[in-house]
């Protein structure tokens, strides 16, 4: 009994640190996908600066998100790695050019642009990594013995290369809504008009998505759309509909917070819609989390930790963000 | 092709790669967060403006290490899962918590306060600014903890059960799993070397310095404090090591039996083997100049104590002892090494020419990079002596990987070839004109140092808490 309890605690602990993960580092890659589309100069830096402080504090959320599945559910860990292996090969190799070009850019004058490029280069291909591997799990992967049994290339499928494109633009829309709030000028005038377009664009992955998922099993589709599950699952796209218009009202009366929380607001619905086709499998249709769980032992020893030094973890990290807080200039760098 | 090579060797291959990549920066970044924390500390005591000076010199090139330290760090904890995951379903019970540990209790906290370290001279007081430097060091400390001992369980596994699906889980308590045998000494061991290798790069930089203007203030100060570090540290670091081997020798024989060559049990005593070509296929050191009797009188501290030999065990449970025997030599000469230059450090000092003796300055530039050679060296040892085990004595190597398919895991390691040298061989480059930058009297700051663009001036910016010193 107790281990049941454990192990729903864990999913929920990993789902929290998949989402902090998707909004804290997704609006960073964000801004580095939208970067080429930013005039070289103070557009540039300004946007640099706004998230150079804390990347690497959103970034540990994936770190703690690998390390938790690792932890608490070694058997999916194992699994979903190598039937991905090439994507995730792809996303960590697009994660390292994006990191160090933080400090590249800066450190070589004459090379800048091939920094700025690397930088976008990497954020695009980590996010459209990210958003396969989303749509490969739910698609489902063959397992045998406890172990992935299928082929390499496995993942690859229209509907998978449809969730990394959805992942893209909505990393993209996160990017775009941070610069609205932590920027002015002409860069905060350049972010709303992005900000517009990728809203759109948003919600019509966000549909494409929705669409296709019950399509994938039967099992969705009955979570979806069958009394009395259906009574529940209506309210998501209810409450889609309307943070997608207080986003975009929000754009039009100019306001700088509004556009960046709606769009978080989207993100985690589209989340919990996940959470809904999902649960209780860890790998859809093979795996749920009590096939995968670690023992109650490993499970509990970590809860303790978890406990307490997760809300620790976001104050301090609350903290930085607040030492950081008002528009990221241009000026400081002699 | 590349479907008839062996996926196995081709996963070995890249966990080694990317993980003797990923150590060079910590062993760095652990001694200069130190360093910059006690430079701070000393700044803040004395207000002398050569420690803030010093302080924002390393500053930088602690950032551009850091960056590389995290970016393949985090290559690191996906790469058990990609190639290891038999490994993984079977050890992740008890090696999973203690990385999530790690994550928990020093991945966040160094990232928490890295942006405040780096970003926030001026946005917070000097108080706050000194703690989140502390906090980094402290970070970089813990992780180092957690890492080491999920490394000394690999080791000298202990305190856990083996359940219905072949799983290793904790006992009862989680203690033993931490403080294994080997665990106290390799964690010494591994710090005092991150300190050594810092202290000999900041040496290094400060004699390369001192060659070209022996009155610059910076360069006097770093060379000095290098120094001191090397002189006291690296004699504790060759007793450590010693420890180390000794406590080696009772959990894991093989290991040192094979790092020292020795094939044939000695009952009268064994001898050092110096140097020679170990070959396991003829089960004997081809080429073999030894000491006799030294070898028992380092390992047993007795020179007539017998030995075992390799023969005494398993054919298939040796390790390939041509390569540690080689690394371990290596490391070892590197110890005594910076143990000479420690000594006419203070020989020099003693009679007053730090400063001014330009051999002992080329010298500290030639070993500059000595550190990584024997921290590598030094990994090697372990981890090839660990072999064929991943968790000793348990899980062989041969049963722990991922389902692989060759071309997936041929073109990723090629891809990791080709993405960490070209990236982390422009860090290097641009660490090393980080370096010949003679430390200044007035060290700028960060140059992508973020601020409000509205209230504060860049000005009043940096003329806030370090340079008030000067
Ligand atoms: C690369 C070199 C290096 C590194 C990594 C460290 N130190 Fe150190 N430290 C020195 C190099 C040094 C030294 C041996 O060079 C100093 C500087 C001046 C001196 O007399 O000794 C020193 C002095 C020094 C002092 C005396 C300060 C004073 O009152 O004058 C303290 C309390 C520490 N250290 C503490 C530490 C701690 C707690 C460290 C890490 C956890 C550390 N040091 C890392
Ligand atoms: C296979 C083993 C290892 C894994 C999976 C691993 C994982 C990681 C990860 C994920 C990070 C980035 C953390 C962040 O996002 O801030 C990191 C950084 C770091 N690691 Fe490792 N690591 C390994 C081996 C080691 C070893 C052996 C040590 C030291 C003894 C070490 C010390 C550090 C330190 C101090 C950092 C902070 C960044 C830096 O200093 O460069 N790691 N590691
Ligand atoms: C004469 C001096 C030294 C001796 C006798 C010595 C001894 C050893 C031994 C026996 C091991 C293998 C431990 C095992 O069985 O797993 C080891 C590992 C290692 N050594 Fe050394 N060592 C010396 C100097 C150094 C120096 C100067 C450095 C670096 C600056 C260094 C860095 C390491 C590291 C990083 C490891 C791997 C981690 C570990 O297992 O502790 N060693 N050393």
């Amino acid at each position: 009994m107790i281990s049941i309890d454990l192990t729903i605690f864990w999913a929920a602990i990993i789902g929290f640190a998949v989402m902090a993960y998707v909004v804290m580092d997704g609006f960073d890659l964000g801004i580095g996908i939208l970067f080429p589309s930013f005039s070289i100069g103070d557009e540039r830096d300004q946007a640099m600066n706004s998230i150079a402080p804390v990347w690497d504090g959103n970034e540990t959320w994936l770190v703690m998100g690998g390390g938790g599945l690792f932890a608490a559910f070694p058997l999916a860990y194992a699994i979903i790695l190598p039937a991905t292996y090439p994507l995730i090969i792809a996303m960590l190799l697009g994660l390292v050019f994006r990191g160090v070009a933080f400090e590249f850019r800066w450190r070589d004058a004459g090379h800048r642009a091939l920094w700025d490029m690397a930088f976008s280069l990497g954020s695009v291909v980590a996010a459209l990594a990210q958003g396969i591997t989303l749509g490969a799990i739910l698609q489902g992967v063959r397992v045998e013995n406890d172990a992935y049994a299928g082929g390499w290339l496995d993942w690859l499928s229209p509907f998978s290369l449809l969730t990394g494109i959805a992942v893209v633009i909505g990393y993209a829309l996160l990017g775009a809504t941070w610069l609205i709030w932590k920027t002015e000028g002409t860069s905060q005038r350049h972010a709303r008009r992005l900000a517009f377009w990728l809203g759109l664009g948003t919600l019509a992955a966000l549909a494409a998505v929705s669409a296709a998922t019950p399509f994938l099993h039967y099992d969705y589709w009955r979570r979806w759309f069958a009394l009395p599950g259906v009574l529940l699952t209506a309210q998501v796209p209810l409450l889609v509909a309307i943070c997608a218009a207080t986003l975009f009202w929000g754009l039009k009366r100019d306001f700088e917070r509004l556009p960046f929380a709606m769009a978080l607001a989207l993100f985690l619905l589209g989340f919990l819609g996940l959470g809904i086709s999902i649960y209780p499998y860890i790998v859809p249709r093979a795996v749920t989390i009590w096939d995968a769980a670690a023992p109650p032992e490993s499970q509990s020893f970590m809860l303790v930790g978890a406990l307490v030094i997760v809300p620790v973890i976001l104050a301090y990290t609350g903290w930085a963000y607040w030492v950081f807080r008002g528009k990221a200039g241009v000026h400081g760098y002699h | 092709m590349l479907g008839q090579l062996d996926p196995v060797i081709l996963a070995r291959a890249q966990f080694a790669f990317t993980v003797s990549f990923h150590f060079i920066f910590p062993a760095f970044s652990i001694g200069l967060a130190s360093y910059l924390m006690v430079l701070e500390a000393l700044w803040l005591k004395t207000g002398e403006g050569v420690y803030a000076n010093l302080y924002r010199y390393w500053l930088k090139i602690f950032a551009v290490t850091f960056g590389m330290g995290v970016v393949s760090g985090v290559v690191m904890s996906y790469q058990f899962g990609t190639n290891w995951s038999v490994f993984s379903t079977k050890a992740g019970p008890i090696i999973g918590p203690l990385m999530a540990y790690e994550v928990l209790t020093a991945f966040f906290l160094e990232a928490g306060f890295l942006g405040v370290m780096l970003f926030g001279i001026s946005k917070v007081g000097k108080g706050l600014h000194f703690f989140a430097t502390c906090m980094v060091a402290l970070g970089t400390l813990i992780s180092a903890t957690w890492i080491i001992a999920v490394n000394s369980w690999m080791q000298t596994p202990a305190g856990f059960a083996i359940n219905a699906k072949g799983q290793f889980v904790p006992a009862d308590s989680w203690l033993p799993i931490i403080f294994t045998a080997s665990f106290p000494f390799r964690l010494v061991h591994t710090v005092i070397a991150a300190y050594l290798t810092t202290a000999f790069v900041v040496g290094a930089v400060g004699a390369w310095h001192l060659l070209r203007d022996r009155d610059n203030p910076g360069a006097r100060k770093m060379f000095s404090m290098a120094m001191w570090m090397a002189a006291i540290v690296a004699p504790i670091q060759i007793l450590a090591g010693d420890a180390h081997g000794l406590n080696t020798l009772e959990h894991q024989p093989a290991k040192v039996l094979a790092m020292e060559g020795d094939y044939q049990p000695s009952p009268n005593g064994a001898p050092l083997i110096l140097f020679g070509f170990p070959s396991n296929d003829e089960a004997r050191v081809r080429y073999e100049v030894s000491i006799p009797h030294i070898g028992s009188l380092i390992l047993k501290h007795d020179p007539y104590a017998p030995l075992q030999g390799l023969t005494d065990f398993q054919r298939e449970d040796w390790p390939p002892a041509h390569i540690v025997f080689w690394s371990f030599r290596i490391m070892v000469a590197l110890g005594f090494a910076m143990l000479g230059v420690g000594l006419w450090s203070l020989f020099a000092r003693a009679r007053g020419r730090l400063y001014d003796w330009r051999w002992l300055h080329r010298v500290a530039v030639a070993m500059g990079p000595a550190g990584f050679i024997a921290v590598i060296a030094g990994w090697v040892t372990t981890e090839v002596g660990r072999q064929p085990f991943t968790v000793y004595g348990l899980l062989r190597t041969a049963e722990s990987h991922s389902p692989l398919a060759a071309p997936a895991v041929a073109a990723s390691l090629i891809a990791f070839v080709l993405v960490y040298f070209s990236a982390f061989g422009a860090g290097t480059y641009y660490l090393l004109r980080l370096m010949a930058k003679a430390p200044e009297r007035k060290e700028p700051e960060l140059p992508n140092l973020p601020q409000r663009a509205a209230g504060i001036t860049p000005a009043a910016g940096v003329g806030a808490p370090l340079t008030a010193g000067e």
